[in-house]
């Protein structure tokens, strides 16, 4: 009885259990096909691992859905941001391409040219919801389309090899035995939560999710605010497009990041953060992106034949978002509850 | 009982002894005797929550007293269902008026019971009968059109029809009078009173008191589940019936000394003397919206706006704190002119705005108590300067208590309080700026008495301290009662402005509708 009222208790409360236990049955079930799942061993100074490579692989996911979070923690949605990884990883292939060896600073503009053209991007987003005034997916579809274009202009069509050593570091390079991807993605996902939680633009962007009229009338400048976080979106695309295209060493303004922002809304979902605005996690968003990850992880390690593999994805999905809702598992208990009670008839009358 | 006069030699046609009701944690009816005689229109007052709707259920069969008996006609009844009361001639219309608006006006009063000629529905033998139906009351409409074609007003004058269309000796109107203007309140009340006159008993509840002397024979009064008292109209002046419906001890000595002075004709409480004002308008006005205005706040004082709805109450209100831009005139803080172009400049100079409709533009639902205190302040320090954890929690519970607000816990979602308590919320989000002027549009609506006296009281507390109020209500005598000086609003434009002895409910009626001065 405790442990079905436990179950069936609003997550508001505890917002990020359902995403722990779901992170937690998949380690389960990964450890149980495979003992060693979670061993890690030290190989020329570098972790290595089935943990350390999901952490690898999920980080430019966690970075887009970093951004992605805010964006629809303010009742927007920002469906741009798989073409924003291409445009920004276009451009920093293009700036590498001018030299046959790059130097320092070649890299440096590279990677700076790719930070401001994602946050370009993301302020053109922020410009038409914002002060035009379209609605979000719309102002975003124009991107989506629009941004594959523009990426495949800057490589004139072609896939663009990068060779530079530097630029390569970023997203395939260790430090202190972590790769630097996961590091970048920790490092941007605390300070994001620093620059939100530490100072009041958490409550702000909370508020203007819930209600934006009355925001506005407390005197807030929400307009600004929410352009400033499609900005933000876009650059934290931005870095996402750093780390794919130095991970595959080239720049494919066609695929580069496809359907990533799909798996970000699904990150942000499956992390709790409501679609209706309002309030958000971070934190869940994180635990989101692992989940999509493990659930990539898995369904190659278990031998899921690869024409399947999206089939058993989107399952697995409908039955965490099914967990996560309060209507299903209240409509699962009573289920559960009269299965009981009959096999307690059942068993009585056999007596 | 005590009323007398001619009414009490005949026999209540609808009456309740001894009724009781219990609802899980609440009494809500306790022992309630209750007559209503034919031919009499009949006002149930009281606060929410005073039982006047569970007592209303009891009439129409919607539940079920534990004790008590009612009668209609004489002989006992007891009814289990709406329908089975509806069946002995109990008509009831709720405050919505649900009709099929896509059906006509015809289809809707005889809806479900059509007349049949050869099995098939006659539709002549309703379009006649709809017309007599409603020249009943005195009302001409082409029945054939769909009742969308016609006002909310119109559609309850067809409601009507409808639950007259079969013989009714009780009609029951549930705050009918809510969603309509003062035009159509004269047209519903005519057709009250025509009908009081075939002998028909109707039972009539509403807010407002105004409407209650304007119609009623009679009025019981209902305070905490228990009757109070039962009346003749004419006996029991206003300010006794407010007493009665809110208990003495709820009203403040400053209120009562406020209310006193306006009913002397002294105009509301005496306060500061007019010197600079804090805030002025020289015609400022927006195309489209608002008249150039002029208008002065003086520094502790509450400045009320009067007028009906469109006159520009409102506008005005928006204006002033820029949330619409004034495109003409000049506004002047402390002799000082300034620009308001977003309420954030408006915020800076001091000024605080809460606005009519609280959930669309006044609360977050979603965020707490202490967030939604907390906004307003937070939004004028900036992004940067968090206000401390530690800080923030005293502030919302300085101010939880300050203003009395009942909640369980400064971290429950402000959606969850009631009315009054989310507009003390709100309250205290502005009272926390520390502003110098607050606008208050519409503060009382949908709050029960007690919450509106005590809201009221608060206010004339902090003008005493020097806040300046711009008090916004529809309710006039209630911005007769708090203001110092009362701005009075037609077409979107000021017509005058009153104070001392001019500012009495008569002349300002004469002012709005165009007769005064």
């Amino acid at each position: 009885m405790k442990l079905s009222n436990w179950i069936a208790r609003d997550g508001a409360e505890r917002p990020l259990i359902w995403p722990c236990v779901t992170l937690l049955l998949l380690c389960g079930l990964n450890l149980w096909v495979n003992p060693h799942f979670l061993s890690l061993r030290m190989l020329d100074g570098h972790l290595f691992g089935a943990p350390i490579d999901v952490l690898n692989r999920a980080a430019p996911l966690v970075l887009v859905a970093t951004g992605m979070t805010l964006v629809i923690a303010t009742r927007g949605i920002d469906i741009s941001v798989g073409a924003v990884v291409a445009i920004a990883g276009a451009a920093a292939a293009t700036i590498l391409a001018t030299q046959p060896v790059a130097s320092a600073g070649l890299i440096a503009q590279a990677l700076l040219a790719a930070l401001i053209t994602g946050l370009l991007s993301g302020m053109w987003n922020g410009l038409l919801v914002s002060f035009v005034g379209m609605q979000p997916i719309i102002a975003t579809l124009i991107l989506m389309v629009a941004g594959r274009g523009v990426a495949q202009l800057l490589t004139a069509g072609q896939i663009i090899p990068i060779g530079a050593p530097g630029y390569l570091f970023v997203g395939g390079g260790y430090w202190l035995g972590v790769p630097c991807s996961v590091w970048i993605a920790a490092v941007a996902v605390l300070a994001t939560a620093a620059l939100v939680e530490g100072t009041a633009l958490g409550l702000f962007i909370r508020a203007i999710g819930v209600n934006p009229v009355a925001t506005r009338l407390v005197g807030l400048r929400s307009k600004a605010l929410v352009f400033a976080v499609y900005g933000f979106s876009g650059l934290t695309a931005a870095m996402a497009g750093i780390l794919i295209s130095s991970n595959v060493r080239s720049a494919d303004g066609n695929n580069a990041g496809l359907l990533l922002e799909l798996d970000a809304i699904l990150a942000v979902t499956l992390g709790g953060t409501s679609l209706l605005g309002g309030r958000f996690s971070l934190v869940g968003t994180v635990l989101g992106a692992l989940i999509i990850q493990t659930l990539t992880y898995t369904t190659y390690s278990i031998g899921v034949p690869p024409e399947a593999t999206l089939v058993v994805k989107a399952a697995v999905v409908l039955a965490v978002s099914l967990i996560q809702s309060p209507a299903a598992r209240s409509l699962a208990m009573s289920f559960g509850m009269s299965v009981r009670r009959s096999l307690v008839k059942q068993h009585g009358a056999a007596r | 009982m005590q009323p007398g006069g001619a009414a009490s030699a005949l026999e209540p046609v609808l009456a309740t002894a001894g009724v009781s009701k219990t609802f899980p944690g609440v009494k809500a009816l306790q022992r309630v005797d209750f007559r209503l005689f034919p031919g009499e229109i009949h006002t149930l007052m009281g606060q929410n929550g005073a039982g006047k709707s569970t007592l209303i259920n009891v009439l129409t069969g919607v539940v079920a007293p534990e004790a008590g008996t009612i009668r209609l006609g004489g002989e006992v009844v007891a009814f289990a269902s709406p329908q089975e009361a509806e069946a002995a001639g109990i008509r009831t219309l709720y405050q919505e008026v649900n009709l099929c608006s896509n059906l006509s006006v015809a289809e809707n009063i005889f809806a479900g019971r059509q007349p049949k000629r050869f099995g098939a529905i006659d539709w002549n033998d309703i379009k006649w009968r709809a017309q007599a139906a409603l020249a009943r009351l005195d009302v001409t409409l082409d029945v054939t059109r769909s009742l969308d074609a016609y006002p909310i007003a119109v559609q309850q004058m067809v409601a009507i029809a409808r639950a007259l269309s079969v013989d009714a000796r009780v009609l029951i109107l549930d705050e009918p009078t809510s969603s309509l203007d003062d035009s159509e309140v004269a047209q519903l009340f005519k057709i009250l009173r025509h009908l009081k006159q075939s002998g028909i008993a109707i039972l009539f509840v509403t807010h407002f008191i105004e409407q209650t002397y304007a119609i009623s024979d009679r009025i019981t009064v209902m305070r905490n589940g228990e009757r109070e008292g039962e009346y003749l109209a004419r006996d029991l002046p206003a300010d006794q019936l407010v007493s009665r419906m809110v208990g003495h001890e709820r009203m403040s000595a400053r209120l009562r000394e406020a209310a006193q002075a306006s009913h002397d004709g002294h105009g509301g409480p005496q306060g500061a003397q007019a010197g600079q004002p804090f805030m002025a308008l020289r015609g400022v006005g927006r195309r489209g919206s608002m008249q150039p205005i002029d208008l002065d706040v003086q520094p502790g004082q509450i400045l009320g706006l009067a007028g009906l709805l469109g006159s520009g109450r409102t506008e005005t209100a928006r204006l002033l704190f820029g949330a619409d831009r004034a495109d003409s005139g000049t506004m002047l803080v402390e002799g000082r002119p300034v620009r308001l172009r977003s309420p954030r400049d408006a915020v800076r100079h001091g000024i605080g705005y809460c606005a009519e409709d609280r959930k669309k533009e006044g609360i977050v639902a979603e965020l707490s108590i202490r967030e939604n205190i907390l906004l307003a302040l937070q939004a004028r320090r900036g992004w940067w300067r968090k206000i401390s954890r530690q800080r923030a929690r005293e502030l919302a519970d300085l101010w939880i208590e300050r203003l009395g607000i009942k909640a369980s816990d400064a971290e429950q979602p402000i959606g969850l309080l009631s009315g009054g308590n989310q507009q003390k919320a709100l309250l205290a989000r502005w009272l926390a700026t520390d502003p110098r002027l607050l606008i208050l549009d519409e503060p009382t609506r949908g709050i029960d008495i007690a919450a509106k006296f005590d809201i009221m009281d608060r206010l004339l507390a902090l003008c005493a301290s020097g806040l300046s109020i711009l008090f916004i209500s529809s309710e006039i005598s209630e911005v007769l009662r708090v203001s110092h000086r009362v701005a009075v609003l037609r077409d979107r434009r000021k017509i005058a402005e009153v104070s001392g002895q001019a500012s009495n409910e008569d002349n300002i009626y004469r002012l709005i509708a165009g007769s005064g001065e």
